[in-house]
């Protein structure tokens, strides 16, 4: 037995002599100190890095079987689903992977937004992390053509088309995408080939950016307090854990939960009735018949629903890419030097969980068809989607009685006029009923911390608790 | 655990759906019955099969999971095709369906998943007489579709009586009145499509038949799983706590 331990270790040296083995061990797991405070909010990351892994790997067994060819692809996935041994399991395994990747990131996102930990300085971190969003949508989006089912194939038209708004370059450029005039054999090849090779190489890669800038600076936490600033005699911070084993040993219990989840939806809802994978998408795709209702998958509709709000192609295109793209800008925006919403003040609880209830409502109206009373919902939560940002920096500091009220006019004034270019006859009431949405909501934002004490904060303690 | 059901109870909403549209009738069918299912496949073959394909179901896969034998299948339900480990094509090129129908006649392989059973069941007992389609019926439920009622020597023939009714309030359930009496009456009728309901449900997806017991059991060895993996962590936690 000793002589086995002591020919592994210097087998070990062996390899640490010319690869560094056991440091990057030590750096990232065992040796990497963690805060010991780490609650619910804190398994997305590791489970994030989870569905990963089964996409890639059951993205492997399916291009094993699968023809990126218009004539072939719908019957190579059924083919999938009834020939190939376990085909079924391995297709829903990525079915219900692709969603529950982006369920798994957003609450990811929410956590950071709740506990600041895109402040700095992590703000790298959070950018890394935006890419890796970016890249996800992309990917999700491309591997959505691939079924070539109805709602692949116009869904993929709708998008593609988007990017025709683009004044000038716009026509040529939708065609250099497509490689055709419409969606075609040609995109099909051209997005499996994206899909299969060069976004997933890009996500790996960002995500181990990702991990690289989060062990540079170390994890935050739920009570928002730098651990490295209480440090021990040994060097070590008197609130850090071992990564390895306390975090590994806690995750392994977030992946068997998550799995149950994720196994229950697998193998007794893989449609979850219609969400996960849309009906229409079980009709193969047909180029002359358009669906009467084209929705995109539910992750992506609460930007569907930015786009829908302005009328004009190119500003709605806009508006679509803002809300995906301001979320990076929030290292910047949110300046307020409390990084946890546990001593922030009630009014910006309030104000978070308002975005989080507003993202998921214009998320329900993506899928809904544009009827007139919601889609002035639509443009109304939109407008709060927006203006929440500000409100954030807003919140940054105590603002003044003047500013409060510029603020207020401003920002109610940009929306009256944008309803003043958009009445048409009759549109009257609705608009004023809708009005009230955004102006209530910022003159509580506003007006609150003048008149009320909703916006004070709480002492951040020296060390964490719990 | 409050924040657990909270983030949980963030994620629903999005679940929630509302339906609109025709009215559907329910269908309570039940994949475990193998003699629905091979009644099923009795009328596909015979009724559908002709026009319609289903070009991802082989003979021999259906055999195997409705509990039949290769040699039943061949000999009483093989009509279109040569050998058991084809699929159910059939001898009608789109071309010819373009000018018998106007339209080219879908495959029925996954409509199931497409439409819903519901859909299915309710389109298939909705034919009713319309002199101004060329086939001189309608359905209620998918309107001035281009199929002839296929099925009419079983059901025989029945008019809409409140087509005004229906127009005016969308998703009121159509009443029938029988002009002509089929080989089944009411009941057996609507038994023999909730067969025939059943077995494109089963063609939809054949993993179906296997899926859920699989998912048990996957279930409970990730509960066991959490058995050894919680107090584990427990364990190391000790320390910290």
């Amino acid at each position: 037995m000793e002589m086995l331990m002591n020919t592994l270790k210097s087998l070990m040296g062996w390899v640490d002599a010319r690869f560094p083995a056991t440091k990057l061990w030590e750096e990232h797991l065992s040796k990497y100190y963690a805060p010991k405070n780490f609650n619910f909010w804190y398994f997305f990351g590791s489970l994030a890095l989870l569905v990963l892994v089964i996409q890639v790997v059951t993205g492997i067994f399916l291009t094993m079987h699968y023809k990126p060819d218009a004539a072939l692809a719908f019957a190579s996935v059924e083919y999938i689903m009834r020939d190939v041994n376990w085909g079924w399991l391995i297709r829903y395994m990525h079915s219900t992977g692709a969603s529950a990747f982006f369920i798994v990131v957003y609450l990811h996102m929410f956590r950071g937004l709740m506990y600041g930990s895109f402040k700095k300085p992590r703000e790298l971190i959070w950018l890394f992390g935006m890419f890796i969003f970016l890249a996800l949508m992309a990917e999700a989006f491309m591997g959505y053509l691939l079924p070539w089912g109805q709602m692949s194939y116009w869904g993929a038209q709708v998008i593609v088309n988007l990017f025709g708004a683009i004044p000038f370059v716009g026509d040529e450029l939708s065609i250099w995408i497509r490689g055709d005039y419409v969606i075609s054999d040609a995109t099909l090849n051209r997005f499996f080939a994206f899909h299969v090779a060069a976004v997933p190489m890009v996500i790996i890669g960002l995500v181990v950016a990702h991990i690289i800038a989060l062990h540079e600076v170390g994890s935050n936490n739920p009570d928002g307090v730098e651990i490295k600033k209480n440090k021990g005699a040994d060097g070590i911070p008197l609130d850090g854990i071992p990564f390895h084993p306390y975090y590994s040993v806690k995750d392994i219990v977030g992946v068997i939960v998550f799995m149950m989840f994720f196994a229950a939806i697998m193998f007794f809802g893989p449609e979850m009735g219609g969400y996960f994978l849309e009906h229409a998408n079980f009709i193969p795709a047909d180029p002359l018949k358009t669906p009467e209702h084209i929705a995109p998958v539910w992750y992506f509709t609460p930007f569907y629903t930015m786009l829908r709000a302005v009328p004009d192609p190119f500003l709605g295109v806009v508006a679509m890419g803002g809300g995906v793209v301001i979320l990076a800008f929030l290292p910047w925006i949110d300046n307020n030097p409390i990084k946890s919403i546990r001593y922030r003040s009630m009014l910006h609880k309030i104000n978070l969980f308002f975005f989080v209830a507003v993202f998921f409502y214009i998320g329900y109206l993506g899928v809904k068809a544009p009827e007139p009373v919601l889609s002035e919902l639509g443009l109304r939560f939109s407008e709060v989607y927006f203006v929440f940002f500000y409100v954030l920096w807003f919140h940054s500091k105590t603002r003044d009685a003047k500013f409060s009220y510029m603020s207020l006019i401003g920002w109610l004034g940009l929306f009256s006029l944008n309803d003043f270019a958009r009445y048409v006859e009759g549109s009257g009431e609705l608009m004023m009923i809708g009005w009230l949405i955004p102006a209530i909501y910022l003159a509580v934002m506003f007006l609150a911390p003048l008149y009320t004490n909703l916006n004070a904060e709480k002492a951040v303690p020296e060390r964490v608790t719990g | 655990m409050k924040k657990t059901i909270l983030a949980i109870l963030m994620v629903l909403p999005t679940l929630a759906m509302a339906s609109g549209g025709a009215h559907l009738d329910k269908v309570d069918y039940d994949l475990h019955n193998k003699e629905s299912l091979q009644s099923g496949a009795r009328l596909f073959v015979n009724y559908c099969l002709s026009c319609h394909s289903a070009a991802y179901q082989r003979y021999n896969r259906m055999a195997e999971d409705i509990g039949l034998t290769e040699s039943q299948v061949t000999s009483n339900l093989m009509f279109a095709s040569e050998k058991v480990g084809e699929t159910m094509t059939v001898a009608m090129t789109t071309d010819d369906a373009k000018i018998y129908f106007g339209t080219k006649v879908p495959d029925l392989s996954v409509v199931a998943r497409a439409r819903g059973a519901d859909w299915l069941y309710t389109y298939l007992r909705t034919f009713h007489t319309d002199s101004s389609r060329p086939f001189g019926v309608n359905n209620t439920a998918f309107k001035d579709v281009g199929m002839p009622h296929v099925l009419w020597e079983l059901e025989g023939m029945k008019k809409l009586v409140n087509a005004d009714e229906m127009q005016k309030h969308p998703g009121t359930a159509p009443k029938f009145e029988v002009v002509s009496k089929g080989k089944m009456s009411a009941a057996e009728y609507d038994n023999a499509m909730r067969d025939l309901t059943a077995f494109m449900v089963y063609m939809g997806e054949p993993a179906k038949l296997v899926r859920y017991e699989l998912g048990v059991y996957v279930l409970i060895f990730l509960f066991l799983l959490f058995l050894v993996a919680y107090p584990m962590k427990k364990e190391f936690w000790k320390d910290i706590h």
